[in-house]
């Protein structure tokens, strides 16, 4: 059981562990210092800290991985949310001219929540979640993850997990931290099919030409909806789910086909041959129907299960975000990276809470002492560090911040892979 | 200040390699020497030009075969077409215009939107290969062109998404590796809005150096004449000058004056008085209308001493300027009834004015009320309140003409008040040919007036023209 009954009333103890022992502030560090290629970088970044009681405080920052630790375990934030780098140090901003004081930069990013597809998914709602519904996390990361590679040509994604109903995507590239406004807002949209609110009822419309991205992202949702929608969400199993997907297609076939569609729950067992069978069935009455309606099967299923994202997360050069590695106060997950080499096979409830960790940190393995003993020799590194480094390596944390370390390290070769075309340019040896 | 001598010397770029390529950015001012009177007929013609293609984009829509087509002919009848002897004279002349129309928002606002249009229309007709060539050319100086592919006939442009935001936003563009796929005929978007962007820099900068370049005396006149030029029909020489009683004008002024004049008019009938700007543009349209000096005086006289004034005072005070705009007093310039450009640019109304261009300078909710008043439809109301809105004031007088006279469709394009007059007496007269011969001035008389036409320079001068 890795859940290890996580109780809200604990944080207070266990913070303070996990912020003495556990949180990795020195990966953390090199993350937001991007190199140290720009100066002031980490200095100028705003952090925003919730604490105990619901208080919230704003325009927090470091000039140093010390300063950030100390103050951290000082005030042990129940949450920790980044913001952008400014033109001058957020915890001075009341000091600069008025107008003066700017957000300049930050990591393009991108909010998938569970509740915002509470409108089609049968099996929970608001902040439930479960295998089921989590598919469309899954499709979400694939669609999203390779528009922003292959169309936007970004290449340093980092997918974490909130740590409750839903993931978040930080897009780190140098070319996407410098993006306006306008470019975020631009890039959001060209990645949003999904639109209205509560008063609409179709919220996706195609129309020709379709375009290559909408195409590549209906492969991926072709890939899983049978599975997760026909047979995991029962569409199509009930009277009000099969009125629910009828009242997406035109009103003129509806009206020529109702019939036979209304049965289809009952004549037909299988879901999977309900689905074809709808399909057959418009396909034909189209044949009659003047207009719309061509691309309906397509409509139906993206509406089911396209992803819904948040564009004002996404526009906003400084809106602030849940940190990786912070912790979800009512869950007690922590926000972990996600691995996209095996994305099928996350499961949001085997990522580790605070207090499984915290409790993984009493628990010795054995034989690990001898042969930590020896590679700090080996490595000179101090008891201290040795000890911390140890800490988080022995419990469920490990493996994520491996996961992060090599995403880092993926950062770095980039940008001395460009250090090098730059001076290659300039014939500098 | 150079003078190096009677012939044209081209100081940097060899002809052929500075306008190798068909279409111009004006991204650098050119760098030689020209002579007075060239510099003058440029500006001119390109001003004729740019008048066109303001006069065409509001009798078609922009873009349409017609308007395409009456562009092209307009274009080469005007002497701009592209090929290369003429590249230069595009190259010149749009400088110097720039500094006739960088001084105020207004001028420069309508600048641009004519040079853009004209772009535009010149853009769309590049063959791809053209493109090609162009794109080498313009390589340095733009950002814009990543890489220009040609598959087969269609051309494509690579541009970085974040400069194609307006194409990516909506999907309706290729994206690949973080590179919008832009084809040919979409690229004009993404190039005009550089192009506004770069012009308008541009025009900010100009009007900062400009003192330098007014400091010059021979140009300076130019200059301001150009901003203010109006370069059609002046309506100075009439031939159905006594054609028109005093009797007639109050009813005229109901039927056949624009807006203005009629507000001008009534202003007068009401007050009995009228200030300076009021009496010059309307004094000079009724000239323009028809009336004699003698009718003039009368006209003025019986109103005034109406009012405040009394015959003494009028005959001292007013008679004289009345004279004068005649061209009976003073220097003697036969003074020319001001067009809409001149309207609505100069002398904007304060308190206490009744003159101006009401489209442009009356409060729209007054406008509106006055329109109301003299039974407009609530829907005719509506659209000239759009078209002044838009800014379009002379396309709202003309659908007040429109709406006045009970048409569908003007069919002229209205850039003077007397053309207004001229135009709605010829449509109440059942459309009869009138014996009225305006003359249009092909080049400028010697002794036009300083507020309708541009003055010669007969000097032989050189200058060094640099921006």
């Amino acid at each position: 059981m890795s859940t290890s009954d996580y109780d809200p009333a604990c944080l207070p103890d266990l913070l303070p562990l996990y912020y003495r022992r556990l949180f990795p502030f020195s990966q953390y560090y090199r993350w937001l210092s991007y190199g140290g290629v720009t100066k002031n970088y980490f200095l100028n970044r705003e952090f925003s800290f919730t604490l105990k009681d619901d208080i919230y405080v704003r325009y927090q920052s470091f000039s140093t991985q010390n300063e950030l630790e100390k103050e951290m375990q000082k005030m042990n934030p129940y949450k920790i949310d980044i913001g952008a780098v400014y033109s001058h140090r957020p915890s001075q901003h009341n000091t600069v001219k008025s107008g003066t004081f700017q957000a300049l930069e930050k990591e393009l990013v991108f909010d998938i929540d569970m509740t915002d597809y509470d409108d089609v998914r049968s099996c929970c709602s608001a902040a439930d979640i479960c295998s089921k519904c989590w598919t469309l996390m899954t499709i979400a990361i694939r669609i999203l993850d390779r528009a922003l590679r292959d169309d936007f040509g970004f290449q340093h994604l980092l997918w974490v997990y909130s740590g409750r109903r839903g993931v978040h995507c930080w897009v780190c590239d140098e070319a996407a931290r410098k993006l306006s406004v306008a470019a975020r807002s631009a890039v959001a949209e060209y990645l949003s099919l999904v639109k209205g609110g509560e008063e609409t009822v179709k919220k996706v419309v195609l129309s020709d030409p379709i375009h290559p991205f909408i195409s590549q992202s209906l492969s991926v949702v072709e890939r899983y909806f049978p599975q997760y929608a026909l047979v995991g969400q029962d569409l199509l199993s009930s009277k009000e789910s099969v009125d629910k997907v009828l009242s997406l297609l035109p009103e003129d076939i509806l009206c020529h086909s109702l019939h036979d569609l209304l049965n289809l729950y009952q004549t037909e067992k299988n879901p999977l041959k309900r689905w074809d069978k709808l399909k057959a069935v418009v396909h034909h009455k189209r044949a009659t129907s003047k207009k719309g309606g061509q691309y309906f099967e397509k409509e139906i299923m993206l509406q089911y299960c396209y992803p819904r994202l948040d564009v004002n997360v996404s526009k906003g050069v400084n809106h602030l975000l849940k940190s990786p590695f912070s912790v979800h106060p009512k869950t007690g997950r922590i926000s972990v990276p996600i691995d996209l080499r095996n994305l099928d096979k996350f499961d949001p409830f085997e990522v580790p809470t605070i207090s499984l960790i915290c409790e993984e940190l009493d628990k010795p393995r054995a034989g690990e002492e001898e042969e930590d003993d020896t590679k700090d020799k080996e490595n000179e590194t101090d008891p201290g560090e040795r000890r911390k480094i140890r800490d988080y390596k022995r419990t469920s944390l490990a493996k994520y911040i491996k996961m992060f370390d090599q995403f880092l390290d993926a950062m770095a070769r980039s940008r001395k892979g460009e250090m090098l075309k730059k001076s290659d340019l300039q014939k500098e040896f | 200040m150079q003078f190096t001598g009677r012939r044209r010397k081209l100081t940097v770029h060899p002809q052929n390699e500075l306008y190798g390529h068909c279409l111009q950015l004006y991204g650098q001012p050119p760098l030689e020497n020209i002579s007075l009177s060239e510099f003058e007929t440029f500006a001119v013609e390109r001003l004729k030009l740019l008048k066109t293609v303001e006069n065409l984009g509001v009798s078609f829509v922009k873009m349409s075969e017609q308007y395409s087509k009456k562009l092209h002919a307009e274009i080469s009848g005007l002497n701009f077409p592209f090929r290369p002897e003429k590249r230069r004279k595009d190259h010149i002349s749009h400088f110097i215009l720039r500094l006739a129309y960088c001084q105020t928002e207004d001028l420069r606002r309508w600048f641009i939107q004519q040079e853009m249009d004209l772009f535009r229309h010149r853009f769309t007709d590049l063959l791809p290969k053209d493109l090609l060539s162009m794109y080498h050319f313009t390589r340095i100086s733009s950002r814009y062109w990543k890489r220009l592919m040609l598959i087969s006939t269609f051309a494509l442009v690579q541009v970085p998404f974040q400069d194609a935001l307006d194409l990516v936003r909506t999907r309706k563009v290729f994206l690949q590796g973080g590179y919008a796929y832009i084809p040919h005929q979409d690229i004009v978007t993404i190039v005009l809005n550089d192009f506004r962007t770069r012009l308008s820099k541009a025009l900010a900068l100009t009007a900062r150096s400009l003192p330098a370049v007014q400091s010059d005396e021979r140009l300076q006149p130019l200059l301001n004449h150009l901003s203010h030029a109006y370069v059609g029909q002046d309506y100075s020489i009439q031939k159905n000058i006594g054609k028109v009683s005093l009797e007639q004008i109050d009813a005229l002024s109901a039927k056949s004056f624009p807006l203005c004049m009629r507000q001008l008019h009534k202003a007068l009938r009401d007050s009995h008085h009228l200030r300076h700007g009021g009496r010059m543009q309307y004094g000079l349209f009724l000239k323009g209308i028809g009336l004699t000096l003698e009718q003039a005086l009368q006209f003025w006289r019986s109103e005034f001493i109406r009012g405040k004034v009394d015959a003494d005072k009028f005959d001292k005070a007013y008679a004289y300027s009345i004279r004068h705009m005649f061209g009976k007093e003073g220097k003697r310039t036969d003074y020319t009834p001001y067009s809409c450009m001149k309207v609505i640019l100069s002398n904007p109304p304060s308190q206490g004015d009744y003159h101006g261009c009401p489209f442009r300078h009356s409060d729209p909710e007054l406008l509106k009320q006055k329109l109301q008043s003299y039974k407009l439809s609530p829907s005719g109301i509506i659209q000239i309140l759009d078209l002044v809105k838009g800014m379009h004031y002379q396309l709202a007088c003309q659908k007040y003409f429109e709406l006045t006279h009970n048409i569908e469709d003007a069919g002229f394009s209205l850039n003077h008040p007397n053309q207004y007059f001229m135009e709605s007496q010829k449509l109440l007269s059942g459309g009869k040919d009138i014996k009225k011969e305006v003359e249009m001035p092909q080049k400028v008389q010697e002794n036009a007036a300083a507020n309708g036409a541009i003055t010669l320079f007969t000097s032989e001068n050189l200058i060094n023209f640099q921006t």
